[in-house]
């Protein structure tokens, strides 16, 4: 059995994140995004390569979206109404309220404003988004009899998840998007130890590791504070959700201390709208936000009013959220336009841009540049850029953390940059020993899966099991080596060993359950009656000292006693954590049992012709077929029992 | 697997309460409380009420008076009831007498499946011994806990009015007071057996209930929660009200499901996720709802709806079930009244307990105010309403698809909110707060609790418009109107009194359980006569209170799953007798998931091969030789008797390499060998000719 992983996009990159894993005989798309460098065929992933003759339907199990961003979520109407998929969709509460504003707002970037033509239509989302199943955390979504999903909180956006995919023993995470640290509106995320055979996680910031966010929320206040006071505007290209929160919880916080009068504007309806969400939403957001809703709800901003054309050119300071966020077009990019050309603005950029958009073209540029809009536009750039600095991705500390939590088996990068991601694949493989996989796009990994046999127990087993069946074992190659040492206290010299399964025996037989019992109801179970093997040796041991000479010969119970007593003492500092008991007679050691054999004549004597010698005595020894290793041991000590020098 | 009812309840306040031993655990479904018993006490006293005054104050004269006037008291016991026959003391409140048998540290998991089910538990947490942990719905548990915090607020009213509460049993519990009781509430105080005395208790504190909060572990519907690795327990949404559920038990022995009072679709909470416990081996079914509805008189009015056994059909279209249709009627019955009330100047008072059909009432009034152009203000009156009423507008997940459908569309969950903006709908957390003295207006429309009628706002209320024949006052079926309405005689006030939909109707109960397919159902005792069970699809046993019924275990062992890379390593031996492949097992034994799993241990080295240490069947002499020769050993036969003489034994000497004797009896084999290897060439030779491992 094998797990089949067909990266159909976010491979050794950012944009269109798709990935498709066949675990026995489901199949789950992960994401279905596009992506925002490209206008041509390769904005969407290659839904071919699930299905040549396009029959989705048969070929997929489910799609599972993970949060609301277009490269996340914006090929979705287009398989779903264009490429006819009508298999079950699934994802969070909130991003089945939200995804529908940002594919429309997407939308009516592309056709309104660039005058493309339409990829899906504002009714072909509605469609789309009817298909789909919202979740809820941590609720165990049964798919079908064999796929059950789950979705943990993974901080980045309002209702972005991780999501748990198992059939049958196999279980892999998909992380979509996440962050490990909290931020000003969302919770960090949060996953329960799984049992993983794979985890496929995104590394944008492969390679980067951040301190606290606190120094840099405070640089971009100043920034903007320093801006308003000079008189200047404020650009803030972002997204319309997420991003835009998080800055505008900051912004009217901050607002709020200073005693600032500037107006805080939102550019569309959407922010403003979309601000309702998030207040239906707001068990979705962190614990801070959280505990005052009853309150006041957080997003209920104070000092942010919305924007009007006609004030874009309006005399004084002000603050302005603008849609998209990487001035890839739209109002945004308008806006850009106007304000750019003069000192004393200021435009943000958000901390990723997608290669060919104006934002990223505005985090090489130095000012005064000159910026090349389209293939006939260019502008005269002056304005100050901030380039915002904290992101709401996971740094390459979080990636680490989370994998080591998991523990998977394997992993898979993906959403990053090849050579970033090369170098977090070597760290994984050479610190966790975890193998790790960078699949480009198109390229399909396979993985080997758990897999476990199933077996029936029977009661008497899982009772024996219960109670713990302790071993010691000495490590023979401490011994005696540096007590006290760093060795010593990092390797135990005694191990111990829980064997509890030890009476469980396993019976397979054709055509029947495999069933797992205890051995003494085997004996039963096949109907046969069980067969005793039993060692015996009467040990001889020779005397070289008169004096004890003496005592051996005069034999009686007393001096037999005196023997066992003294090989009770050497067979004590010999195996010091097996019990030994004394039974008066004879020694018992496990199934072990040795006296002193007085008899002339002992079956057990092997080595007959010494028993004339007076000066050598007898322990007879009876052990069973457990004890065999064991057995031997004492044996040996018993005859270097140098009775020579006692 | 035992399974124990505590209790049977009383409808939808009081729900039942069971014990389930499974696998060895103790798990307990709901802690309810009778609030309905609170009816035999007076309400709290107020001093404008004409009725009350001057008695609280000659308290202690009235009861010297009544101590020594019997023939006073025995009148008391013969007349018709009256106010006076009310108990005049803080109110104990009534728990599960029967709970009090079970020693709390036996119990380990306690499962909530609806806010009245927690309403008892803080008397359990509170005790030292409790270590059992608690499971609830996030919503359940946060609707419990204002509930409960409510309760404690509206408590003190009678603390204030009767000052805290001497140590030892409050006078009203002695026999000799309680003998003198009328036969109506001696009932209530006693029990129908008479031993219910021990159940009443001294409420608990905010204390007590936020320590109680503290205990329980919250979850949404179908999560998982892994208890002990044995048990997975998981909550679906049963659709009576916002965030109850009914319960799912996975243990290695089989699957269980907790079926309680479940409604197919509801108007406000999310509906009645029944797939989920399809192919459950065994089905609790906990459903009194016909029998409550049997008891209680239909009235015309309310339409309430009428289960007719004889109607059962075996095939419904879940999906069709319009249960919220009736209800709809219902609430558009009490909204025609209310409109009716406040246009002839009355006040319209509704002490209904049940979020959802506050939230719906609210809507409607609203919608029916603003549609006759009505300016009366909606009030609520509660310590907990600001909180509530924020709360239910930011759960949608918990919520019916057509609430759900309005956070998609971006518009808020409920229009309370905006009733709250335009200031028609108003939040008073008591009846004596500035904010209700400078805001008050008549006729109004209030919510407010107690639906006991015997605590909160709704009896200052009660008081002041009782006498106003055009006030309507909203009750629910289920509360002994009469015994209720008691202190507030002479009524001129309009009583409406209507039962709300809060449970399987009964001929739903057949199609449902066929489409579950249970293997076995414990049905109540009471139902027998109503329910049929189809009994070619599953066995079924019936359980009455105060009893305990054994129910088997539907698998007989259980499943052990062998992690792959340990079986491959583990070292097989085929028997003599046949195709049975047997091996002995290794590795660590691991309980997850309520699964056992047997996975390659870290430390141990399971490819080393130990001796096997059990030897099956007999040994052929001659078998043994050729093998022992095939080993190269030089051998003499000899037979003999073993040593004691008991038994005959076959003695075969070993000369070369070494020394060594092997008696053979029939079950038995004895090496006698000073040498090591030699014992150990002998021994796998016998090996070869057994069956061992």
């Amino acid at each position: 059995m094998a797990i089949e992983c067909l990266v159909l996009g976010a491979g050794q990159e950012v944009g269109k994140s798709c990935v498709v894993v066949t675990i026995n005989d489901k199949k789950i798309m992960f994401d279905c995004g596009m992506h925002m460098g490209y206008l041509d065929h390769r904005r969407y992933p290659d839904f071919s390569l699930i299905s040549k003759s396009g029959d989705f339907n048969n070929s997929l199990t489910c799609i599972v979206v993970t949060h609301f961003h277009l490269d996340h979520i914006g090929a979705l109407p287009y398989f779903t109404e264009v490429c006819g998929y009508n298999g079950p969709i699934y994802m969070t509460y909130p991003t089945k309220a939200l995804a529908p504003l940002m594919l429309e707002d997407y939308r009516k970037v592309m056709v309104d404003r660039r005058g493309e033509e339409e990829q899906f239509s504002y009714e072909q989302i509605l469609e789309c988004m009817k298909k789909v199943t919202a979740v809820d955390l941590k609720q165990t979504v049964q798919v079908d009899k064999d796929l059950q999903i789950r979705a943990y909180y993974a901080g980045h956006v309002l209702g972005a998840a991780m999501f748990y995919a198992r059939v049958g023993d196999v279980a892999i995470v998909y992380t979509g998007d996440y962050n490990m640290t909290p931020d000003r509106h969302l919770g960090a995320a949060q996953i329960d130890k799984l049992q993983l055979d794979l985890v496929i996680t995104e590394s944008t910031y492969a390679t980067t590791y951040r301190d606290s966010k606190y120094a840099r929320e405070r640089e971009f206040l100043k920034a903007v504070h320093k801006c308003v006071a000079g008189g200047g505007k404020v650009l803030i290209p972002t997204f319309a959700l997420g991003r835009a929160q998080e800055l505008c919880m900051l912004l009217d916080d901050y607002w709020e201390r200073m005693n600032l009068k500037v107006p805080i504007y939102f550019s569309a309806g959407l922010t403003v709208q979309a601000n309702m969400y998030y207040k239906m939403l707001i068990n979705w957001t962190s614990q801070k936000v959280k505990d005052t809703y009853a309150t006041r709800n957080a997003f209920d901003f104070k000092h942010v009013c919305s924007f009007d054309r006609s004030l874009i050119n309006a005399p004084g300071p002000c603050v302005l959220f603008a849609t998209p966020g990487m001035i890839s077009g739209g109002f945004s990019l308008e806006v850009f336009k106007q304000w750019a050309p003069y000192e004393g603005n200021l435009v943000t950029l958000p901390g990723y841009c997608v290669a060919g958009t104006v934002g990223h073209r505005l985090m090489s540029a130095k000012t005064p540049a000159h910026i090349n809009i389209d293939q006939d536009t260019q502008i005269d750039m002056r304005c100050q850029i901030h380039q915002l600095s904290f992101s709401p991705h996971t740094d390459a500390k979080g990636i680490l953390d989370l994998v080591k939590f998991l523990s998977p088996k394997h992993v898979i990068l993906v959403h990053g940059e090849k050579p970033k991601m090369a170098t977090l694949k070597e760290k994984m493989q050479s610190e966790m020993g975890i193998q790790c996989f960078d699949p480009a796009n198109n390229e399909t990994v396979s993985i080997p899966s758990t897999h476990y046999v199933k077996a029936v127990a029977s009661d008497a087993l899982l009772q024996s099991s219960l109670s713990p069946n302790l071993k010691f074992l000495r490590k023979c190659s401490e011994r005696g080596s540096d007590f006290g040492g760093l060795d010593a206290r990092t390797k135990p010299r005694l191990k111990v060993f829980d064997d509890r399964m030890a009476e469980g025996i396993l019976m397979v037989q054709r055509n029947q359950n495999i069933e797992a019992v205890h051995q003494n109801e085997v004996v039963a179970m096949l109907g046969l009656e069980s067969h005793e093997i039993k060692f015996a040796n009467c040990c001889p041991v020779y005397i070289a000292n008169s004096e004890t000479r003496n005592v051996v010969l005069s034999q009686s119970t007393v001096d037999k006693s005196f023997w066992l007593r003294l090989l009770f003492e050497k067979l004590s500092s010999k195996f010091p954590e097996t019990s030994i008991q004394d039974c008066g007679e004879r020694l018992q050691i496990e199934s072990f049992s040795v006296s002193v054999c007085s008899k002339e004549i002992c079956p057990h004597r092997t080595t007959a012709n010494l028993q004339c010698m007076p000066e050598t005595m007898y322990f007879c020894c009876t052990w069973s077929t457990a004890d065999e290793k064991l057995a031997w041991e004492i044996i040996s000590v018993i005859k270097s029992l140098s009775l020579r020098d006692k | 697997m035992e399974f124990t009812c505590l209790s049977e309840g009383k409808g939808f306040y009081f729900p039942p309460c069971y014990i389930l031993d499974i696998c060895g655990f103790r798990v307990l479904f709901d802690c309810p409380m009778d609030l309905s018993s609170l009816t035999m006490f007076l309400p709290v006293p107020t001093d404008s009420f004409s009725m009350c005054n001057g008695e609280i104050n000659s308290r202690s004269c009235q009861k010297s008076l009544d101590l020594e006037s019997n023939v006073y008291k025995r009148r008391k016991i013969d007349k018709p009831l009256d106010e006076s026959s009310l108990i005049r003391a803080e109110p104990r409140y009534k728990i599960i007498k029967n709970l009090l048998l079970w020693n709390v540290s036996f119990i380990d998991v306690v499962l909530i499946s609806s806010p009245m089910g927690i309403l008892g538990l803080p008397f359990l947490t509170r005790s030292k011994d409790f270590s059992a942990k608690v499971y609830a719905t996030e919503v359940a548990a946060r609707i419990g806990q204002l509930m409960m915090e409510d309760l404690v607020t509206m408590h003190k009213e009678f603390r204030q009015v009767y000052g805290p509460e001497g140590s030892g049993s409050p006078q009203w519990m002695k026999w000799e007071e309680l003998e003198l009781l009328p036969s109506e509430l001696k009932e209530i105080a006693l029990g129908k057996d008479g031993t219910e005395l021990a159940g009443w208790m001294p409420l608990y504190s905010a204390a007590d209930v936020k320590d109680c909060m503290q205990k329980i572990q919250t979850l949404k519907y179908a999560e998982e929660a892994f208890y002990n690795g044995t048990l997975i327990i998981k909550a679906f949404a049963s659709g009576l009200e916002i965030g109850t559920c009914n319960w799912s038990i996975i243990c290695p022995k089989g699957s269980i499901a907790y079926l309680s009072s479940s409604v197919f679709s509801s108007a406000t909470a999310m509906c009645f996720d029944y797939n989920a416990l399809q192919r459950s081996d065994v089905i609790l079914y906990t459903d009194f709802t016909p029998c409550n509805a049997s008891s209680i008189s239909n009235d015309d009015d309310n339409g309430s709806a009428t289960a007719d056994p004889n109607q059962s059909v075996d095939t419904v279209n879940w999906e069709a079930i319009a249960d919220d249709y009736q209800e709809m009627e219902k609430l558009d019955f009490i909204c025609s009244c209310s409109m009716n009330s406040v246009k002839a100047g009355g006040s319209v008072l509704i002490p209904v307990g049940r979020v959802g059909i506050i939230l719906q009432l609210l809507e409607r009034i609203a919608l029916c105010l603003e549609s006759q152009n009505l300016k009366v203000p909606i009030y609520i009156v509660s310590s907990v309403a600001e909180e509530l009423m924020a709360f239910t507008n930011v759960i949608p997940e918990w919520l019916s698809k057509q609430r759900q459908d309005r956070l998609y569309s971006g518009q808020p969950l409920f229009n309370h909110m905006e009733l709250l903006n335009d200031k028609r709908l108003q939040l008073f957390p008591a009846i004596h707060s500035l904010k209700l003295l400078t805001n008050w207006q008549e006729p109004c429309i209030v919510f407010c609790p107690h639906w006991s009628l015997r605590l909160g706002p709704v009896v200052h209320l009660l008081r002041r418009w009782c006498r106003d024949e055009n006030s309507i006052l909203v009750m629910e079926e289920g509360v002994d109107a009469s015994l209720a309405l008691l202190p507030f005689r002479p009524m001129k006030m309009k009583v409406l009194q209507c039962s709300f939909l809060s449970g399987i109707q009964l001929q739903y109960s057949r199609p449902l359980l066929k489409t579950l397919q249970p293997r076995h159902v414990l049905f109540p005792e009471k139902l027998r006569q109503h329910i049929d069970p189809p009994k070619n699809l599953f066995s079924s046993s019936y359980y009455s209170e105060d009893e305990t019924l054994n129910v088997p275990y539907l698998k007989e062992n259980s499943e052990l799953d062998i992690a792959g890379d340990l079986a491959s390593r583990l070292h097989y031996t085929t028997l003599k007798q046949g195709n049975i492949n047997i091996a002995r097992l290794k590795g660590e034994l691991a309980i997850e998931q309520g699964k056992y799993r047997l996975l390659l241990g870290t430390e141990q080295d399971v490819s080393s091969q130990i001796r096997p240490v059990v030897h099956l069947g007999r040994i052929n002499l001659d078998t043994l030789l050729t093998e022992l020769r095939k080993i190269a050993l030089n051998i003499t036969v000899e037979e003999t008797t073993s040593a004691d003489g008991l038994y005959k034994a076959s003695l075969v000497h070993v000369l070369e390499p070494n020394k060594a004797t092997i008696e053979i009896t029939e079950a038995q084999t004895l090496i006698s060998t000073a040498d090591k290897n030699l014992s150990c060439q002998i021994s796998e030779a016998i090996s070869c000719i057994l069956d061992c491992f």
